[in-house]
């Protein structure tokens, strides 16, 4: 007893509390990134392997072109923009003469694309870390700790990213056919949406989302070719832990899922606070297999 | 589920001999010129072929789950790596090492990984199957990554090679041929039991799994325990495999627990034919074949996954079946 109240009373509050905007900070990238893996799932029955493949190339595109034009936003919008063109032309050479086939048959397509873009990476850049520097050099004071302005600007960021592209969903007109179609294929295609171009769209969307991510993540970290297996991971087990196919759930478990590596990165090391989002994977499987964050079906 | 007798594609010709008499003929065949091999190749080519055996071994292990009975495995490494280990622990522990205790403590490593991912996995179907194993595998990989005091972390074990034992009939050093010899037993051993199993009624109820799970648990079959004893037979397999690696190579790495080797048995199942048990191995050493190849024409550096990844891309789209697709009825009869 006497160890668990000496262990509470020894939890740093002020470290808690970095850890927590911290874990906000890479929650909202993860959330862009796994509800571009729950769109394209959600309506294609596709899981796309290549996501956190799509999330690399948009860092290093970013890369490229802040190194060109010295200019984070440009490289921003440029890289969301090419990683977008790439994924429909990917979908369209690679998903669009498997649709209809078993959805596996997707897995294993899209992880030989994952493949290959990776070591393209990995051969035209070497396995040398990049970086970006940020774009917003200012700090503010949090505890002893001068917090970067930059990394709250990216959470605000992502969130009206995902804001954006759920206002999308409700009011546009292609957004509409994206949800007729999530509902019923056949029955959309009969009036007249153009079903595969919607696949191909969804696609785009997905890799734009993830390509954006990618690019707003890269000054926190360095830029590396593996980085897209740890992402993609984590985006599978908040797509998994927050409900499959629900955008709201995703969004949900990334935060939380975060908010928990990060809690845990104060006691072990961050490779192995991955564990604890493993443990939240096994035990929403074990007890909750539907999903934490959505309501009990019936 | 039986298939109906269907009609012989390979050999119209031979209709006079028997299915049986064919397949036994042919396995002999094989079997002769890889018994041959390593007294005819140079050594390079030797070391290449028990290595693409041992890769088939571990590919030919998870198309039990692939081809048999529907489910997608990306975990296939955490057995393979947990067998690495197991043999590296019983050859490091104990001295003087014993071959045996290196493949029982392997197997029981793979056996005890396969039990916790099975229970959980298999809770799920399809794709979410794939990704749990995935992320089964990599918890086996962060564990024997960071757990330096153990497992050596980074920079893996290095052990020596036991000594080749037949209780009461033979004790020696491994030689380059003996190697070879005992991979292909352990290898040949592994194919006939699994092809055994693929054609008992338990496997019959695998493969009725992969055509429609819904049926099968509406006949009365309990799913779940039927795939779960599939997954810990495959990770069996796949932990012998890695025994066999660690012993052929004298070390035990985190590389080969990382998802690149997952990633890869399943490309050597697509590539060779799922549900063929031989298609795998086919695979393994078509893949292996080709990746010489591309380092052989274009040097070291040549990033020969692109040419591979694009091939495999190509042959989902075009050839689904495999190389040895086109055998597959015959093969399962």
């Amino acid at each position: 007893m006497n160890t668990i109240i000496g262990f509470i009373q020894n939890i740093p509050l002020d470290l808690l509390l970095i850890q927590t905007v911290n874990g906000i900070v890479t929650g909202m990238i993860l959330a862009l990134v796994a509800s571009g893996l729950t769109l394209i799932f959600g309506i294609m029955d596709v899981v796309n392997f290549a996501h956190g493949e799509l999330f690399m190339l948009g860092a290093y595109v970013g890369v490229v072109v802040f190194a060109l034009t010295g200019n984070f936003w440009i490289a921003l919008i440029l890289a969301t923009m090419i990683v977008a063109i790439l994924g429909a032309s990917m979908q369209i050479l690679t998903l669009r003469p498997l649709i209809g086939r078993d959805p596996l048959t997707t897995i294993l397509a899209t992880f030989g694309i994952s493949l290959i873009l990776q070591n393209y990476v990995l051969w035209q850049f070497g396995p040398v870390a990049r970086k970006i520097s940020e774009p917003i050099t200012t700090h503010f004071n949090l505890f002893y700790l001068e917090y970067p302005w930059y990394r709250l600007v990216i959470a605000g960021l992502s969130a009206a990213l995902i804001g954006l592209f759920w206002v999308f969903l409700k009011q546009s007109k292609f957004g509409v056919w994206i949800r007729a179609t999530t509902q019923d294929r056949v029955m959309a295609q009969a009036m007249g949406i153009p079903v595969p171009w919607v696949y191909t769209g969804v696609f785009a969307i997905g890799a734009a989302l993830a390509a954006a991510s990618g690019v707003l993540f890269a000054p926190m970290a360095g830029v590396t070719h593996t980085m897209g297996l740890d992402w993609v991971l984590k985006a599978f087990i908040v797509v998994v832990v927050g409900g499959m196919g629900s955008l709201g759930g995703s969004i949900a478990a990334a935060i939380f899922i975060s908010l928990l590596e990060a809690y845990a990165a104060i006691w072990v090391s961050p490779a192995q606070a991955v564990i604890v989002s493993f443990i939240v994977l096994i035990l929403t499987l074990l007890f909750r297999p539907t999903g934490l964050f959505v309501p009990t079906p019936k | 589920m039986t298939t109906a007798p269907l009609d012989n594609p390979m050999a119209p010709a031979k209709r006079r001999l028997s299915h049986n008499a064919i397949f036994w003929i042919g396995f002999c065949v094989v079997m002769a010129l890889l018994i041959v091999a390593p007294m005819v190749l140079p050594v390079f080519w030797r070391r290449f072929l028990t290595e693409v055996l041992i890769w088939g071994l571990l590919a030919m292990s998870s198309d039990l789950l692939i081809g048999y009975t529907g489910m997608v495995s990306f975990g296939h490494s955490a057995f393979f790596g947990l067998g690495m280990y197991g043999a590296a622990a019983a050859l490091l522990l104990v001295s003087p090492p014993n071959l045996w205790l290196a493949i029982g403590l392997g197997l029981a490593g793979a056996a005890g990984a396969a039990l916790f991912v099975a229970y959980f996995s298999t809770r799920l179907r399809d794709i979410y199957f794939a990704i749990t194993t995935l992320i089964f595998s990599q918890i086996f990989y962060v564990i024997i990554f960071t757990w330096t005091a153990v497992t050596g972390g980074e920079n893996g074990l290095i052990f020596t090679r036991p000594h080749l034992t037949i209780p009461f009939l033979y004790d020696g050093r491994f030689t380059n041929e003996t190697m070879h010899w005992f991979v292909l037993a352990v290898v040949t051993a592994s194919y006939l039991i699994l092809r055994r199993v693929t054609r008992s009624p338990f496997g019959m109820v695998l493969q009725s799994i992969r055509e429609n799970e819904a049926r099968t648990r509406a006949i009365g079959y309990p799913v779940e325990r039927y795939k779960i004893v599939a997954v810990m037979l495959s990770g069996l397999f796949a932990g012998l495999a890695g025994v066999l690696y660690a012993i052929q190579n004298e070390f035990a790495a985190p590389d080969f627990v990382y998802f690149i080797t997952s990633g890869d048995t399943v490309i050597f199942n697509v590539m060779g034919g799922i549900g063929t048990l031989v298609g795998p191995i086919v695979g393994a050493g078509f893949f292996q074949l080709i990746r010489e190849l591309l380092s052989r024409l274009f040097g070291d550096q040549f990033p020969y996954l692109i040419p591979l990844g694009v091939i495999f891309i190509v042959m989902i789209i075009f050839l689904p079946q495999g190389l040895l697709g086109f055998a597959r009825r015959w093969l399962n009869r």
